[in-house]
């Protein structure tokens, strides 16, 4: 339980966050040949204190625990410790929850029948600053951003995407590779990139009455 | 609490179930007050005369006593404090009694004063005797507001008690007052005033009764909602999930199968969890799912679907569905992958379903005039409802096929407008 701290070169360090012992094991068996688990945790609580004292590069957090869940420890973490990344990964993939950590500030969310190369590449991307984009969370993104004439915009730049970014989240819901998207767009990777960085900001910072609204539509809150 | 000897067992006012007449009142009082019953009878009867004011004790008496709980033992003792209330009772109206004849009013108010007094008098007594017992030995002490809203209080009960027990006897006074001199329009509303002070005093006394009571009812309700919603979620949990684990475990061998029961198992728990269910016949998201349902069971692959938007079925939307299925049955029967994309999405002017694997792949100029599955059911049948099909494919490199709907915008925005 209580393994070294070690950053050891080049290896990405991973923290679990999970309330059920049986998934935290096997997801730490499925990453150590990519990652180094640094260590894991079953409470809100515990979570909060030993990230904090480890400081991994990226914290896969559940959704759903007691006491707050993932929400209460990524909001806790990113005011002592902004450096560390958070990739949600939780059974579910209901909207609210989806959109309710992005907001908080997860890098991104995939859901637990990911296979294992999936989540090891995932945490890579995750680490090196990039957004985690799964086509059913482009699917809410799009949904969450759709175009509401009748709703005053109080900040245009923030609550819309441009043209671009929603072409990219299209290709992104239908299951397309970044890399496929650089080929049909004819634009760069490092490009397709930065308009999800763009989209992933857009959603944590954009209009809270807006998003709210979506929310209390789909009777999510 | 303030005797060493155990509490004398609670003596409440019932009506028996046995030795009664009509609804047991008579019997009941007897009994509680230690008097034949004849005698409660006969003072009933008599008091017939007198306006028929037995009638309407027995009438009030029906109305607030609760039945004797079976099997229910109590000791038949003496108790002649229990005589005191109902004695102030009828002291009290034949006062009235004396007073309303002496001045040739109408009676009801007084009959109606009456009831009012028997009433807050027989709820008095159906109070705790424990509580009223406690309070015989008073410690004045300050927080008298505070007791005021403590219901457990005993001081509380008292003052509640007092101060409702003024306001009835000002209300009543108030109202003898006002109707002995010949009624004019302000006596009538300075009765109407008194009778209102008279009223809220029997609210002071009453309204916590009546609050506990609502408050034992609200909590019955809900531990029963509970129950239910419990034996529901045990019930689909028995028939779905646990089922599911049993197959999975007979068939643990065949990697494929416990797939394929995963899949459906998961999707079901998922739906029955965070979607509000729809008929797949009227909108499109569910009608989609449906379908990826039905090809996820049939051919034992998954199909991510993402929905953006929703809009209301029709004809040709339930042509586009049929076609995007039937470009979901050609990935999974011939792109030989384990996970296909559905994506569809709303908008304004337009509905468009991609389907995409990551598969094969095939020349579509290689496919045979013979072949319906292609030609019949996704290019012909989205150009006969004025739709558009394209498939791209490259060996090798999987399939897209894409699917375009036009449709006026008005229907589109009445679909969103009632989903919502």
């Amino acid at each position: 339980m209580t393994e070294p701290v070690t950053q050891s070169a080049g290896r990405l360090t991973v923290f679990l966050v999970d309330d059920h012992a049986m998934f935290r094991a096997g997801v730490r068996a499925e990453l150590g040949q990519h990652v180094e688990v640094v260590g894991e945790a079953s409470t809100v609580a515990e979570a909060i204190s030993r990230i904090g004292a480890i400081g991994p590069d990226v914290v896969l957090l559940d959704v759903h625990m007691p006491d707050g869940g993932g929400r209460a420890v990524l909001e806790s973490i990113r005011r002592s410790h902004p450096q560390v990344k958070f990739l949600a990964l939780s059974v579910s993939d209901a909207a609210e929850d989806v959109i309710g950590l992005i907001r908080a500030g997860a890098r991104g969310y995939v859901t637990k029948t990911i296979s294992p190369d999936e989540l090891a590449a995932a945490v890579r991307r995750v680490a090196d600053g990039d957004a985690v984009f799964s086509p059913r969370l482009a699917g809410f993104v799009l949904d969450a951003f759709a175009s509401r004439p009748d709703v005053p915009v109080a900040d245009p730049e923030l609550d819309q995407l441009t043209n671009r970014e929603r072409e990219v989240l299209r290709l992104l819901a239908r299951g397309y590779a970044y890399k496929e998207i650089a080929k049909e767009l004819y634009i760069s990777i490092k490009t397709v990139e930065t308009h999800v960085s763009n989209v992933l900001r857009k959603l944590q910072m954009s209009n809270r009455y807006e998003l709210s609204r979506w929310a209390a539509d789909r009777r999510l809150v | 609490m303030t005797t060493a000897t155990a509490p004398p067992p609670p003596r409440r006012l019932y009506r028996p179930r046995e030795h009664r007449i009509v609804a047991g009142v008579a019997a009941g009082l007897a009994r509680h007050l230690g008097v034949p019953v004849l005698a409660v009878r006969i003072s009933l009867v008599v008091l017939l005369g007198f306006n028929a004011l037995g009638l309407l004790l027995y009438a009030a008496y029906w109305a607030v006593l609760p039945q004797e709980a079976r099997n229910d033992e109590r000791p038949a003792r003496r108790d002649f404090a229990a005589l005191v209330p109902f004695a102030a009772i009828g002291l009290g109206v034949v006062l009235l009694q004396a007073l309303v004849f002496g001045d040739q009013v109408a009676t009801t108010v007084g009959w109606m004063i009456a009831v009012v007094a028997v009433g807050a008098g027989v709820i008095w007594h159906q109070s705790d005797p424990s509580r009223r017992e406690q309070w015989t030995d008073a410690n004045g002490k300050s927080g008298w507001m505070a007791a005021i809203v403590g219901e457990t209080d005993r001081r509380s009960f008292m003052l509640r008690f007092v101060g409702g027990g003024v306001l009835v006897a000002i209300g009543v006074i108030g109202v003898v007052a006002i109707y002995s001199p010949a009624g004019s329009l302000s006596s009538v509303l300075n009765g109407m005033i008194f009778a209102l002070v008279g009223l809220l005093g029997v609210g002071v006394v009453v309204a916590p009764l009546v609050w506990r009571t609502f408050g034992q009812l609200r909590a019955e309700r809900e531990g029963r909602i509970r129950e239910q919603e419990r034996a529901e979620v045990a019930a689909m949990i028995h028939d779905q999930v646990l089922h599911t684990l049993a197959l999975i475990q007979r068939n643990s061998a065949d990697i494929k199968e416990v797939q394929r029961l995963a899949r459906g198992q998961e999707r079901s728990l998922r739906n029955w969890l965070y979607k509000p269910t729809a008929s797949p016949t009227e909108r499109f998201s569910a009608a989609l799912e449906q379908a990826a349902a039905e090809v996820e069971d049939t051919y034992a692959i998954s199909v991510e679907t993402v929905v953006v938007g929703d809009t209301q079925c029709d004809e040709r939307v339930a042509a586009l569905v049929a076609a995007a299925r039937e470009a979901l049955v050609n990935a999974a029967r011939h792109a030989g992958v384990q996970t296909v994309s559905l994506y569809a999405e709303v908008e304004p002017d337009e509905l468009s379903v991609f389907v995409r694997d990551r598969g094969t792949g095939f020349d579509l100029s290689g496919v045979a005039e013979t072949r319906h599955g292609v030609r019949g059911s996704i290019i012909g049948r989205m150009q006969r409802h004025g739709g558009r099909a394209e498939i791209r494919s490259a060996a090798g490199n999987g399939t897209e096929v894409r699917l375009t709907l036009p449709v006026s915008r008005e229907s589109v925005t009445a679909g969103k407008e009632s989903a919502r």
